[in-house]
């Protein structure tokens, strides 16, 4: 799973392929042609583009349609959103702790430069 | 303090970069000893469940710092160190990660201190990694702690507005 997420995540480092996957969360399935239009480049490179989102996970293209549209794998993104979520809140917590600490320092408050040794220099610059 | 102040996360796609952004209901000052003063860090570092203790702290331009974490109740232990790389007081920190788990592995964070209106203060930490897939074990890594006390915090935060 690490694995995938790994390929999603690297397969996103790419510019291109972040805006064709935002194009295709906006407006839904696409062929190779449409997502190319835009852009300044041929066809076959941003079909390029379409197989590494493929490999990676991201998005998917039906065998049987002759357009063969390119359909976003939401629960792919979904997935990397909610790892990213975890971090953040990971993160929250050690800032919530961060928080209490500063409350607490609001009293015994700048000054006095506490107890603890030669670290704390807070002249002002 | 009612005020819960948002955790932003960036995960820059193309540079092994993450960066964190967090405002705080304190002057840059006092954010600033929170960070260097081993006391006070020790209060926040680590989750809950684990005691930190601070083994050296030399918190100047040029000092070291190392630090053990461990929890209580089983042989879980883990050091952490580095250096500091620039202090530049209630303006920026800039220091080296290594950890027991991957002693080659260095990490290069760089804390900026932002004076906000009302006495308050914006924090952005910026940690460079050695490449994408080590970026994104970072991202992974805790997932457990994260997951568990995100949870608790959720559970206070929804007390908080019911």
């Amino acid at each position: 799973m690490t694995d995938q997420l790994s390929r999603a995540f690297q397969a996103l480092a790419d510019p291109t392929r972040r805006d064709l996957v935002a194009r295709l969360a906006a407006d839904g399935d696409a062929s190779v042609g449409d997502l190319a239009a835009p852009y300044d480049v041929t066809v076959q490179a941003v079909s390029k583009h379409v197989k590494v989102l493929e490999e990676a996970g991201l998005v998917s293209r039906s065998r049987d349609a002759q357009r063969r549209p390119v359909h976003l794998e939401a629960e792919v993104l979904d997935l990397m959103t909610k790892w990213i979520e975890r971090y953040r809140q990971q993160a929250e917590e050690r800032f919530g702790r961060l928080d209490a600490v500063l409350a607490a320092m609001d009293d015994s408050d700048d000054g006095d430069g506490a107890s603890t040794g030669s670290t704390t220099e807070t002249e002002a610059s | 303090m009612k005020t819960q102040n948002q955790t932003q996360i960036e995960a820059v796609p193309d540079l092994p970069v993450i960066r964190i952004i967090r405002e705080f209901e304190a002057p840059p000052e006092r954010v600033f000893r929170a960070y260097v003063d081993p006391e006070l860090f020790a209060q926040w570092c680590g989750p809950r469940s684990i005691d930190t203790r601070v083994d050296r702290w030399d918190a100047r331009t040029g000092g070291e710092w190392r630090y053990t974490a461990s929890r209580a109740g089983d042989d879980f232990t883990m050091g952490f160190w580095g250096s500091f790389h620039e202090v530049r007081p209630a303006e920026r920190i800039v220091q080296t990660w290594a950890f027991d788990g991957n002693p080659d592995g260095v990490s290069l964070e760089t804390v900026t201190f932002e004076e906000l209106d009302g006495g308050r203060c914006r924090v952005t930490s910026q940690s460079v990694v050695e490449s994408m897939e080590i970026r994104d074990q970072m991202m992974a890594s805790g997932m457990e702690t994260g997951v568990r006390e995100g949870y608790e915090q959720l559970d206070e935060l929804l007390e908080g507005e019911a």
